[in-house]
Parts: structure tokens; sequence; C-alpha cells
């Protein structure tokens, strides 16, 4: 019975199953049914629509590139545009002999042996099936030539394309970038955003900068012609059309006079420059000297002129101010001081006697300040106005590594600003996990010492010191650095104005900051280590100097400026922010082999400071390398 | 004693079954020759590709189902892990997190679970066999779904949709009831808004452009353009092997892969269209036989998916071909290059050929 009873089920089971696999039948059939039907709508009914549209004449889709997007500063100087211009390219794979064609172009065009190797290392870098520029900017008369000479090369054709141009040449050029031709890297990332179909006939796409970090914006959207082609591949006529939709304009943050000043005011000297206005991050002027001319790379560089610009010592490709990192010096100290008040390290009237040494307990190391014999009595107002060694080897000490740490990160020392283009470099704040992990080795009292006067394992971007001078202005509130103002769209017509991005902050007590920048203010007035700031001006000045040694100095040498070959002389540093009252500019210099931060880096500084507070130009442009000597005795 | 060798060898082969899946390999060559412009290399790979996977379909065969059953459960939990890891480890490829590196190679577990679903459900179903109820099918809901998000999310919505078809035809045959399907489907269509908005950006691109496919006639709707003259200009009986203009004048993309549909198309027109449906058909039918003739629950369901499972891809990559299903990476079956797909189709086929021939050693 109870086996009767499974074998019913069993077949119940099945007859269900059965039922359930017959509507799956009919379900494959229905929806096969579809696909026939579709087959024969495309094959037989439609067929003749499409025959005429594979056979005769085909459909080309020409994508038509849209016009890249501006480059502007706040008040509107162009500094990157677009113009229209001839080129003779050539199709390697319809080309014949490829040396035969250029030799042959050159009886009637001017083939400089720059182009020639240009050509060749484009031609590396491409598939077969591209054209490639062999020469840019035809005047009329080489056109007309070639027009007339055209039967004899096949694969060379003119084109009226667009050239971007960096009018500025230099100026700005590590912070605006470049665009260069799309190469295999770029295709693949953009076949990873998805992004191919905007960028089919698009030559060029942003490599470095804001041209890099906002292509999204300044590419725009490519339009295209479905046009109708004769068995020669010719436009017979258009069928349907987008036209493109032009990339947005970037206004960006920096004055452009204010960065012509700057980038001036270095003359010879190496060494970068941020200025930003401190409650809204906007970067104001971003030099890193030297700089290079953009142009140079649009169609893929010359070997002569790569050479030329990679092998420099003066690495003029390094983007100092994003990427330089240079132990911040004395310009740590208004941070510590600052770090010593709130933490409750340290009192203003605090007092120390300096003997031109510090030791710790129970050693006898000397850490030595950089004035033999020491400055005296030092209190917090001293020590930030004479730049005092012992008086923060003391704090230091007494703050400890943890707190350093976690109240000067609070400045953006050790992490990336988050400037909007690509590069940055994120410094060292130097902390007891980063030391066991980076060296295997525990945390040692001297480390804080050194840490204390910014050296030891301390590393900042120029930018970094920027961001924390600013920081400091603006009482403690970090407002996020930012290259580009505001977007204008197109398509819409609207600006968008780049939204504040407070990237946090607690203000600090108001008395403490007053102690500090009191202090700062003495610094740039006679009396202080940068007496040539502030000395005259009309506005005040909250300044630090520093140095950052280049070569260590041994235990039992003095280091003499003259002595020591200009590389290895040490850098000059300087940070500020003006009105000392109401901060609208803060600003960090680094002159490389600048010897102190007073001496050279101080005169940038004042020049600057006059042109945006004050509208001044200044009357001669360069400090000299004398102007330098002159104030040896004028130490850090 | 070489002939009990060789039965000894074919034993488990169904040769109905295997009489129709070499036909349709040996079109797969002949399309993949031609879309790739006459390279004996690519299909050099593919036959090499193919051999390994018979020889795998040929071990499965060997293989009883109760002892498949057992490989459900780990075969699962290794595939389910697999997919976390390319979650948090993954590496991306084309915008999608689809890989995982595992040593000297990478791997995309999403493949692995193609077959894991089918078995999985299958298992556990049958385990509830005699008291299956509402529970049951919501548990197996949710082995199905957890996969299938995880592939969502990578994304690759034409692996997840072949995935999710897989486990719904496991719950459809075992008798899911209409009136749960119904209220599931009008979930669904009450939360195509939702959905949508999950979608991303190229999803979204895709799915517009089939409704109108010149609005992107640079980006996705040009394979459908494309694709779809191809189709159109081959007509009733085709242009011939080697004499589809538009694929070899480089219209075509993927041409070898998801699109050889068009190639095939366009060079053997109506006529060839209709013969590949029928060999599909031929396979779906005898799919279905041995799923009716099987003995356990078990593997009536497992056959009863793989087979339908192999329809949606055909109908998927064909449907997508000429323009009526949205563009997702899913290969026509069998035809197209690539050696993944075709170890899967056949480890599958392998699965089916197992279950109809152990039948008789079941039974008695």
């Amino acid at each position: 019975m109870n086996q009767r009873t499974e074998l019913k089920n069993h077949q119940q089971e099945l007859y269900y199953f059965s039922i359930r696999l017959a509507i799956g039948g009919v379900f494959v059939l229905v929806l096969f049914g579809f696909l026939v039907a579709r087959f024969v709508y495309l094959q037989v009914v439609e067929h003749e629509h499409y025959e005429t549209l594979a056979e005769n004449n085909r459909i080309s889709i020409i994508p038509v590139v849209p016009n890249r997007g501006l480059i502007l500063d706040r008040n509107g100087v162009i500094l990157a545009h677009n113009y229209s211009a001839y080129t003779l390219e050539i199709t390697p794979s319809k080309a014949g002999v490829l040396e035969e064609t250029i030799n042959g172009l050159a009886e009637i065009i001017d083939i400089a042996p720059r182009d020639r190797k240009r050509f060749k290392k484009l031609l590396e870098e491409s598939r077969n099936f591209e054209s490639l520029p062999i020469r840019s900017r035809l005047n009329d008369v080489e056109v007309a030539k070639f027009a007339a000479n055209r039967f004899r090369f096949p694969g060379v054709e003119i084109k009226a394309r667009l050239f971007r141009h960096y009018p500025k040449a230099e100026l700005a050029s590590h912070a605006i970038g470049h665009i260069g031709r799309i190469n295999d890297a770029d295709l693949e990332a953009l076949e990873e955003n998805d992004d191919m179909a905007n960028y089919k006939g698009s030559d060029h796409i942003g490599k470095l900068g804001v041209e890099q970090k906002y292509e999204k914006h300044l590419h725009g959207e490519t339009g295209f012609q479905q046009v109708e082609t004769d068995a020669g591949g010719r436009a017979v006529r258009v069928l349907s059309q987008r036209p493109p939709i032009s990339g947005s304009d970037l206004y960006l943050t920096l004055d452009s006079r204010l960065q012509d000043v700057a980038e001036k005011a270095f003359g010879q000297f190496r060494g970068a420059l941020v200025a930003i206005e401190p409650k809204t991050g906007e970067v104001l002027a971003f030099v890193s000297k030297p700089g290079f001319d953009p142009n140079l790379f649009i169609d893929g560089i010359d070997p002569v002129n790569w050479d030329a610009l990679n092998n420099s010592p003066d690495k003029p490709l390094n983007n100092r101010a994003l990427r330089g990192q240079y132990p911040p010096g004395s310009t740590f100290k208004p941070f510590m001081a600052l770090a010593g008040l709130e933490l409750g390290k340290r009192s203003p009237s605090y007092t120390i006697s300096d003997p031109g040494y510090f030791t710790l307990p129970g050693n006898s190391h000397r850490y030595r300040d950089w004035k033999v014999g020491g400055h005296g009595s030092v209190d917090l107002h001293k020590s930030i106005v004479i730049s005092c060694d012992t008086y923060y080897y003391g704090l230091a000490n007494d703050l400890g590594p943890d707190n350093i740490f976690n109240f000067i990160g609070r400045f953006g020392f050790g992490k990336k600003t988050g400037i909007d283009i690509e590069g940055e470099v994120s410094g060292l704040l130097p902390s007891r996990e980063w030391k066991m992990k980076r060296y295997k080795q525990k945390w040692y009292a001297g480390d804080t010492i050194s840490v204390g006067i910014g050296q030891g394992y301390n590393l900042a971007t120029p930018l970094q010191l920027a961001y924390a001078t600013a920081i400091l202005a603006n009482k403690g509130v970090a407002v996020q650095p930012h290259l580009v103002r505001s977007i204008l769209d197109n398509k819409t017509g609207q600006t968008a104005t780049m939204p504040l991005r407070i990237a946090g902050g607690q203000p600090f007590k108001e008395e403490n900051l007053e102690r500090v920048r009191l202090a700062m203010i003495d610094v740039t007035l006679p009396g202080g280590t940068a007496s040539r700031v502030g000395g005259g001006a009309p506005y005040l000045v909250a300044g630090k100097t520093g140095t950052a040694q280049v070569i260590a100095i041994k235990q039992n040498e003095k280091y003499v400026e003259s002595r020591v070959a200009e590389r290895h002389r040490d850098h000059a540093l300087f940070i500020a922010y003006a009105p000392a009252d109401d901060p609208k500019i803060a600003l960090a210099i680094i002159v490389e082999n600048g010897g102190h931060g007073g001496s050279t880096a101080g005169p940038v500084a004042r020049q600057i400071l006059d042109y945006y507070l004050l509208g001044k130009l200044p009357k001669e442009v360069a400090v000299t390398e004398e102007d330098a000597a002159v104030e040896e005795s004028d130490h850090d | 004693m070489i002939r009990r060798l060789w039965l000894r060898f074919v034993q488990h082969i169904d040769v109905p079954l295997l009489a129709v899946l070499l036909p349709l390999m040996l079109a797969g060559l002949a399309a993949i020759y031609s879309a790739s412009g006459q390279d004996l290399g690519m299909v050099m790979r593919q036959m090499v590709n193919m051999s390994v996977a018979l020889l795998l379909m040929w071990a499965v065969a060997n293989v009883p189902p109760q002892h498949l059953a057992r490989f459900a459960l780990p075969m699962y939990l290794l595939g389910l892990l697999l997919l976390v890891g390319v979650a948090l480890f993954g590496e991306v490829s084309h915008g999608a997190r689809r890989w995982l590196h595992v040593g000297v190679t990478r791997i995309q577990p999403s493949e692995l679970m193609k077959l894991a679903i089918p078995l999985m459900l299958a298992w556990f179903l049958e385990r509830r066999e005699k008291t299956l109820n509402l529970k049951d099918f919501a548990t197996a809901a949710l082995m199905l779904l957890l996969p299938v998000g995880l592939i969502v999310k990578q994304p690759d919505l034409g692996t997840a949709i072949l995935i999710l078809a897989s486990g719904f035809y496991v719950l459809f045959l075992a008798g899911l009831s209409w009136r749960i399907m119904l209220a599931l489907f009008l979930a669904g269509v009450a939360s195509a808004p939702v959905l949508w908005s999950v979608l991303h950006d190229y999803q979204r691109q895709r799915i517009l452009t089939l409704f109108d496919p010149t609005q992107d006639p640079l980006g996705s709707g040009y394979h459908i353009i494309q694709s779809t003259i191809a189709l159109g200009s081959g007509g009733s009986f085709g242009k011939g092997w080697f004499k589809g203009s538009q694929a070899h004048l480089d219209f075509l993309p993927e041409r070898t892969t998801d699109f050889i549909f068009a190639v095939y198309g366009e060079e053997f027109g109506l006529l060839g269209n209709l013969l590949l449906l029928v060999l599909y058909l031929l396979v779906i039918g005898r799919g279905m036989i041995i799923a009716i003739k099987a003995p356990t629950l078990f593997s009536r369901l497992l056959a009863g998916s793989i087979t339908l499972t192999f329809f949606t891809y055909a109908f998927v990559n064909m449907g997508m071909v000429s323009g009526i299903l949205p563009v997702v990476g899913v290969p026509l079956p069998l035809i197209s290059y690539g050696g993944t797909s075709v170890v899967t189709l056949l480890l599958g086929f392998g699965m089916l050929m197992s279950i109809n021939t152990h039948r008789k050693l079941v039974q008695t």
C-alpha cells in the first residue's frame, strides 16, 4: 500500500514536472519564433534597404571633434586656447615606403630633421592606420604647393585642425599642465571608463596638471555626421548629424599677473612658491622654477627638446611645488609654539636660558643651536623672532612624539592636501608607528628633538607648507586648496563655482593665536630674521624663515656657506600671511640653494605681497646672487 | 578487446546529443575562420579549446549523478567565496571587477556559478523533496540572489541574467506556484524604477540605445546599427562564406566573439539562421527528453535547467545581435570564439549525458 502511494506520488510528481517542462518548451518555441520573425523582417522584408546600406552606399559615421574648453585665470586672462591651422598628415599604412614619401615631401615643403625625429617617435607609439602629423602650422603657400603635387603622395593629406596653444608659455606651466597625443595607456583608461565613443576622432587628451584633472570638463561632447559614402569612401551627403558640444571653460584661482611677479622674483634661482587665499583655499600663485614650455608637448616633443628638458640638472619637469619634499626647518616653529600653548606645555612667559645647545637628561649628546653660545634668556615670543633652536628642542621633548604628530597633523603635514591636480606627494610627519613600519625601530627621544625644529624625518612640500600657513592664518580651519575657481558649461551657458571644501579643524584659542601672530609679525620687522619683508610696508606681515639642509653637517663642523658648492648650499624657506590682522594671502616659498630664508626667500615674498595687497609692481624684478650674499650675517 | 575498450570509453556518451553538438561546433569554427579574416591560428586555438571541453564533458559524463550532487554544496560555497573575493580584491578590467588573481592565473568566479547554481538548487530541493514548501523555495531563492547580486555589482549584467535564469528554471520546474511567480513579476515591474537608478550609466545607455540606436551611433548604438545592417544585407541565402562586406570592412565590433552571429547571418542568410535555430532546438529537445526520463528529482531539475539555460544563451545573444534585446556581453553558445564559454557549456552537457547514461544503473 505504502509503496503504491509512493509510486503514485512519484507518477504525479513526474506529471507535474512534465507539464512544467512542456511550458518551458512552449516558451522556447515562442521566443525562437520572435527571432525567426525578426530575421525574416531584417533579411527578407527590409533586405533591400539594408543591402543598399551595406553594398552600394555605405554609411559611415564621422565623428566631429568638439572644441576643447579654454583655461583662463581668475581675471579672465587666457592661459590655454585653440586655434585652427593646417597640418600635413601621413597615414603610414597607405603611404607606401615612408622614407621616400617624406623625402618627396621635403622637396616641396620644409621638413626639419626635428620634424622627422618627432614623426619617427609618433610612429613607434601608434598603430598603422592612424594618420600622423609630419608638419604642423603650414602656411598658405605650402598648402598650395602640396595641393598641386598631391597626386604624387598617396596616404598624405592636409587637414585643418584645431591646435591647443598656451599663450603664456612657461607661466604656471606646472599648474596648467598640457595636453598630448592619446597613447595606449590613455586608450586603456578611456576604455575602462567607457569613454571610447566620445574620443572617436580626438587625437589629444590632458596629460598633466589642470588639463589632465579636468579632462572630462574640457573635452566636450563629440558630435557626429552620418554620411552616405560612395564606393571610393567620399561623403556623398549627410543623412543626419549632431553638432559637437564644446568643452567647458575653466576659470582658475590663479592670478596670472601675481604668478608672473612671483616667477620673475625667483630670477635665476630654482624653487617653488604657493600662495593661497586662507578663507577660500583658492591658490593664487603656483610656482615651480624652472618651468617649461607646455607648447612643446602637444604633438609629441621632439627628442632634442626632450633631452634638454629631461637631462637638465635644474629638473624643469619636476613639479617642485607639488612633489618636492623638503624639511620644513624653522618654518615649523610657529606651529610647534602653538602646540605648546594649546596643549598647555608652555605659557607665554615661560623662559629658558639658552646656552647654545640642548641635552637630554642622562645623555651627553649636544643638540646645537644655530647660534654658538646661545641667545641668552628666551621666551616664546623671542624664540620665534630670533628662531631659537634650543627652545624648541626642549618643547619637543616635553610634548613628545604623539602630541606633535596629532597636533601638527591638524595643519595638514604628512597628508596630501587634496589639491585638484594629479601627482601630489604626502610629505612626512613622523610618528612611532611610521618609524616602526619603515625602519623596524622604536622611537628614540632624540628623534623627537630634531622633529621639533622641522628637521629629522620631517618632510613637506611647498604646497603643504602654504596650506599649513593658510590654516594658521584661518585660525585652524582648513579649507582645501584648489586651482579651479569656476567652470563655464558651454552646453548650458551656466557657470558653476567650485564649492568650498572645509577639510576640518576647530578654531584655536584666540589668545594663543595672537601670541604666535605677534611673534611672527616681529619676525618680519627690524630685529627679526626676515626684516626685509615687513620693513616699511604699510601692512603687517606674519612670517617665519627657515633653512633646509642639503648636506649633513657633522657634530664638530661648522657650515660655512661660501665654502659649499652652490648645489649643496642650504635651501631657503619662508612662510607668511598678510595682512596679519585680516589675512588675504598665505604663502610658502622655497628657494633651492638660496642660503637663509630671510635673505633670498624674504624679498620674493615682499614683491608678491606688495603686488597682491597694494597692486605695486616691483621696480627691479629679480633677487640676485649678490643680494643674497650681502645678507649672509642675517642668519636663519 | 579493443572493441570492449571502445564501448567502455563511449558508454556514457549520449550519441544523439553529441551528434548535434558536433555540427554546431563545426559551424562555429567556420564562422570564426571567416570572422577572423581567415586566421587559421585562431581556428586552431578554438579547436584546442573545444577538444579540452569535449574531454572534460566526457569526464563529467562518467561521473554518476549522485556523485555530481556531492559537488553541489562545496562548489557553491567556493563560488560564493570567490565572488566575495572578487568584490574585495578583484582586478578591474574594462571598468568591471570580474577577475580574481590566483597565483599565476586569473579566474572569473561567475563562470563557476553558472554550473554551481543549478547543481546547488537542484540538490537542495531534492533534499526537501518530501516536504517541499514555500519556505524551501524562499531559501533557494536566497541562495540564488546572493551570488546574482554580487555579479550585478561587478558589474556583469549579462552573466547575472544568465545565472538568475538558470536558478529560476530550477525553481520553476520544481513547481514554484504560479501565484508567486505572478507576484514576483508584478513586484519586478513595480521596482523597475528603483532598478533603473541602480544601473550603471553604460547599462542604462544600452537599454536606451536599444529603443533608438541612432541616439548613440558612436557608442553602443554603433554595434546594433552595424549588426542589423550585416544581418539584413545577408538576405535569404546570405552573401556566401568570406563574402560578408560588413564583417570584413571592419564595420563590426567583437566579430569573433559576442557579435559573431552578425557575421554568420550576413554570410549564410536567413537559411543559415534557421538551420542554426534548428540545431539549437534539437539540442534543447534532446535535453528535455533526458530531463523527462531522469529518475530523480535532482537529475530532472538539473537537466531541465541546463537545457533551458542553454536556450537562454542562444536567445539572448541572437536577440542582442538582431537588435531586439539590449547589448549584454553574452557569447553565442558553441559558435563564439573563447575557451571559457565552450568549457562551461560542455561541462553542462556532460552532466546531461551522465544523467541519461546512468539512468539504468540507478533503476536496477
